[in-house]
C-alpha cells in the first residue's frame, strides 16, 4: 500500500497550496435567479406596477385626508359639488352618480349610487383586497407547505389523512366552496372571525386554495426525501422535523416563490368575486368586489362606477401574473431569458 | 499492512455484525397489499471490524453490499440479526439512543453529488455535523476550515455550493462531513466508484492517510476487486446476500478458494494486452438467480463449473480454514489435504447451512 500511495502522491494537490487571493464566495440561487430577472424587462416593469397600486392603497388615508377631504363611507346623494363654477348633486334624479371629474380634490373618479367619493373608496377598497389577498396567501402558503411536507415526508397514515383531506376541499369549486364557509362564518361567527372584520374572507380564501399547494409540494417531497442527502443528514442522526425544515425545505423553496404571486392573484381575484357575490367583505366596508357589484346594479348607467374598480382589478392582477411568470423563468436555470 | 488473523466474533470488535438478515417485501394486491414474496438482500451475513482495521467487501452488483451499509448506519432496518457497536446492541436502538453511536461510526456515500445538500454551502453542509458533536458556534468556523484543509480543499472553498465543485472534490466535502463527527468507524459505500480512475487514486490516498493519521477503521464496500486490495486488512466476498468468502487481504488474490472469487479476480482487467491475452480465465456464464427466490444450497452453483448435486441441495458453511481465511464452498480450490483436514466449521456460517465440511473435488 505504500508503494501505491509514493507513486500517486504526485497527483495528490499540494498540502495547503501556494498562497493565492482569496476566491469569492459561490453565488446562489437565488442571485443568479436575480439576475436573470431584473434582465426581463417586461416582468420587471409589472412587478413595479404592482409596487406602484400597492403604495397607492396604502396611502389612501393621506389622500382622504388631505386631498379629497372626505373618508371613504362619507357622502351622500344629495352632496353638490362646484365645478367649473356650476354646483350640481353628486348623483342625479334617476340616481345615477356623476362620472370622473378629474380634480383629485372633487371626486376625481366620480362618485357611486351613495354619493361616495368612488376615487377614496377605490384606494381603500385595493387596502382591503390586498391585505385580504395577502393575508391569504400566507395562510395558503404556510399550510400548505407545511401539510405537504408532513404528507410528503412521513407518507403512510400521515399522508392519507392529509391528502384525502385535500382531496375532498379540491373536489368543490372554490367559489361555490368560498361561498359556503363565508356564509356560515359571517352568519355565525367562529372564534374571532364574524361578519365586520375582513379576516372572514381572508381566512376563507387561504383556505380553499391550500391543496393546490399542498398536492405539489407532497410530490416534489417524495421525490426529495429518497436522495442521498437525506440519508445524509439521517444518518447523522438528525430528527424528522428537522430534515423537512433545514434540508428538504430549502429545496422547495423556488417551487414555493412561483407559487406566491400565482396564490396571491389567485386569492385577489377570489375576493373580488365572493364579494361581488355578497359573500366576501360587507357593505359599508370598500373593496374592489363590492365596488363592483354597487356598479353593476346601475349598469349601464354610471359606467364608470363599474369600469373603475375593475380596471384596477385586472391590472392589479395581471402585473402580479406578469411578474409571477418572469420569476417562475428566472429561477429556472435552464429557461433562456432575453438579454 | 496487517496480516493478523480474524478478529474474535464478540467483545473487542468495533462493529459486530451477527447473522444479519435484512429482506424487502414484496407486496401485491388490489386495495389491501400482501407481502406476496420477499427479496432477500443480505441474508445472514456475519461480519467484525476490530479496531484500526479496514474491511473490505466485494461483490457483483446486487449482491446486498449497499443495503449491507444501510443497514448498519441503521437507514434500513434489520429483519433479523444483531449489530453490536462496541458490544451495545444498535439493532433496535432508538434514534435518540444511536446518537451518541453515529458520532463514532458514519458514512460516505456512493454519489457526492446526490449526498449533499444542492441548496446548502459548504460552511453550511459542515457546520450540521459539527453542531451535533456540541462544538461551540464560535469554533464552528474554525474547525470546518481545519477540515476542508485535512482533506485537501482550500478553506475558501466554504463558501461554494456543491455544484460548483468536481467530483473528485464532492467525494472530500462527503469525507470531511464524516470526519466532522470525529468517528472511530467510517462506512465507505463505493466511494470512489462514481470518480474517473485518476481521481479514484487520489481520494483513496487520503483515505488510507486519514486512517493512519486518525487511527480510523474503514468498511469499504467496492464491486472491485482491485480498488479494495490497496486499502484492505481483510476482504469479505458476497454473492446474492451472502459471504462467500473471507480472508485476510493479500490471500484473497494469492489463494482463492471459492470459485466466484477466482471469477472475480479474472475478470480484473490487466493494462498490458499481452499478458492479458495470456492468462486462463474463469469465465462466469449464466445469470444471477432472482434474490425474491434464491436457490437451496449454494446460492453460486447454478453459475459454478465446480458444482455437483450437493452444491444443489446443502448450503455450504462458511469453513475456516489456516491464517483466519474461511471459504463457503463444499469444492474449495487452492487448498492442500492438510489444510482441508485442519479446516473447522466458522460460527460465522449461516443458520441455514449444513453440517458437513468440504472435501477434496474428485
Amino acid at each position: 500500500m505504500s508503494a501505491i500511495s509514493s507513486e500517486l502522491s504526485a497527483e495528490l494537490p499540494p498540502e495547503g497550496g501556494p498562497a493565492e487571493p482569496d476566491l469569492p464566495a459561490g453565488t446562489g440561487p437565488y442571485r443568479l435567479a436575480w439576475r436573470r430577472l431584473r434582465r426581463n424587462r417586461v416582468s420587471m416593469f409589472f412587478g413595479l406596477v404592482f409596487l406602484l397600486i400597492v403604495i397607492l392603497c396604502l396611502l389612501a388615508p393621506v389622500y382622504a385626508q388631505d386631498i379629497a377631504h372626505m373618508g371613504p363611507n362619507a357622502g351622500s346623494p344629495t352632496t353638490q359639488i362646484t365645478i367649473g363654477g356650476k354646483t350640481e348633486f353628486v348623483t342625479n334624479s334617476v340616481g345615477v352618480p356623476i362620472g370622473p371629474t378629474w380634480n383629485f380634490s372633487k371626486y376625481f373618479l366620480g362618485a357611486d349610487s351613495l354619493g361616495r367619493n368612488e376615487a377614496v373608496r377605490l384606494l381603500y377598497g385595493g387596502r382591503s383586497s390586498l391585505e385580504i389577498g395577502v393575508v391569504a396567501m400566507l395562510i395558503t402558503m404556510v399550510l400548505g407547505t407545511v401539510l405537504g411536507l408532513l404528507a410528503g415526508f412521513y407518507r403512510g397514515v400521515t399522508d392519507g389523512l392529509i391528502s384525502r383531506v385535500s382531496d375532498v376541499i379540491w373536489s368543490f369549486p372554490v367559489v361555490i366552496l368560498g361561498i359556503a364557509l363565508a356564509t356560515v362564518i359571517n352568519v355565525q361567527g367562529l372564534g374571532p372571525l364574524h361578519s365586520t372584520t375582513l379576516m372572514t374572507t381572508a381566512v376563507v380564501i387561504g383556505f380553499v386554495y391550500i391543496p393546490y399547494v399542498v398536492r405539489p409540494v407532497r410530490a416534489q417531497v417524495l421525490g426529495l426525501r429518497e436522495r442521498e442527502f437525506v440519508d445524509a443528514a439521517r444518518q447523522q442522526g438528525l430528527s424528522g422535523p428537522r430534515i423537512m425544515f433545514s434540508e428538504l425545505l430549502p429545496n422547495l423553496s423556488s417551487t414555493l416563490v412561483v407559487f406566491v404571486p400565482l396564490i396571491l392573484a389567485n386569492a385577489i381575484l377570489l375576493e373580488a368575486g365572493l364579494s361581488y357575490l355578497g359573500a366576501g367583505v360587507q357593505p359599508p366596508n370598500a373593496s374592489w368586489g363590492t365596488m363592483l357589484e354597487q356598479g353593476l346594479q346601475l349598469f349601464p348607467g354610471g359606467f364608470s362606477t363599474v369600469l373603475v374598480p375593475g380596471v384596477m382589478l385586472v391590472l392589479t392582477v395581471m402585473s402580479v401574473n406578469i411578474f409571477g411568470d418572469g420569476l417562475r423563468d428566472a429561477l429556472d436555470p435552464r429557461s433562456k431569458v432575453a438579454r | 499492512m496487517s496480516e493478523s488473523g480474524l478478529p474474535e466474533q464478540g467483545p473487542g470488535a468495533l462493529l459486530a455484525v451477527d447473522h444479519l438478515r435484512v429482506l424487502f417485501p414484496v407486496k401485491a394486491g388490489l386495495i389491501i397489499d400482501r407481502t406476496v414474496s420477499r427479496v432477500h438482500a443480505v441474508d445472514d451475513v456475519s461480519l467484525s471490524i476490530g479496531t484500526g482495521e479496514t474491511l473490505g467487501v466485494v461483490g457483483e452488483s446486487g449482491c446486498g453490499k449497499t443495503t449491507l451499509i444501510r443497514a448498519l448506519v441503521r437507514l434500513i432496518k434489520a429483519t433479523s440479526g444483531q449489530i453490536h457497536f462496541r458490544d451495545l446492541d444498535i439493532t433496535a436502538a432508538s434514534r435518540r439512543q444511536l446518537l451518541p453511536v453515529r458520532r463514532e461510526m458514519q458514512m460516505v456515500f456512493q454519489d457526492p453529488q446526490a449526498s449533499l445538500n444542492p441548496r446548502k454551502r459548504i460552511r453550511q453542509i459542515l457546520a450540521t455535523p459539527l453542531a451535533l458533536r456540541g462544538l461551540p458556534r464560535a469554533e464552528i468556523e474554525a474547525e470546518s476550515r481545519r477540515l476542508l484543509d485535512r482533506v485537501g480543499l482550500r478553506p475558501e472553498h466554504l463558501g461554494r455550493f456543491p455544484h460548483e465543485f468536481s467530483g473528485g472534490q464532492r467525494q472530500r466535502i462527503g469525507i470531511a462531513r464524516a470526519l466532522a463527527m470525529q468517528p472511530k468507524l467510517i462506512l465507505l459505500d463505493e466511494p470512489v466508484s462514481a470518480l474517473d480512475v485518476s481521481i479514484q487514486a487520489q481520494v483513496i490516498n487520503l483515505l488510507d492517510d486519514l486512517k493512519e493519521d486518525l487511527g480510523l477503521s474503514y468498511l469499504f464496500v467496492a464491486h472491485d476487486l482491485s480498488v479494495v486490495r490497496h486499502v484492505s486488512d481483510r476482504i469479505a466476498v458476497m454473492y446474492l446476500g451472502k459471504v462467500m468468502e473471507l480472508s485476510p487481504a493479500a490471500e484473497l488474490y494469492t489463494k482463492p478458494m471459492h470459485p466466484y472469487t477466482q471469477a472475480l479476480l479474472d475478470a480484473i482487467p490487466i493494462p498490458d494486452p499481452a499478458e492479458n491475452r495470456k492468462r486462463v480465465r474463469t469465465v462466469v456464464t449464466g445469470e444471477v438467480p432472482s434474490p425474491i427466490d434464491p436457490p437451496d444450497g449454494c446460492r453460486f452453483a447454478s453459475r459454478c463449473r465446480h458444482a455437483s448435486d450437493i452444491c444443489r441441495t446443502v448450503e455450504p458453511p462458511l469453513t475456516r480454514y489456516a491464517n483466519g481465511h474461511l471459504a463457503a464452498c463444499h469444492h474449495p480450490q487452492n487448498v492442500s489435504a492438510a489444510e482441508l483436514a485442519a479446516a473447522v466449521r466458522s460460527p460465522l456460517s449461516p443458520t441455514s447451512a449444513g453440517e458437513q465440511l468440504p472435501t477434496l473435488a474428485a
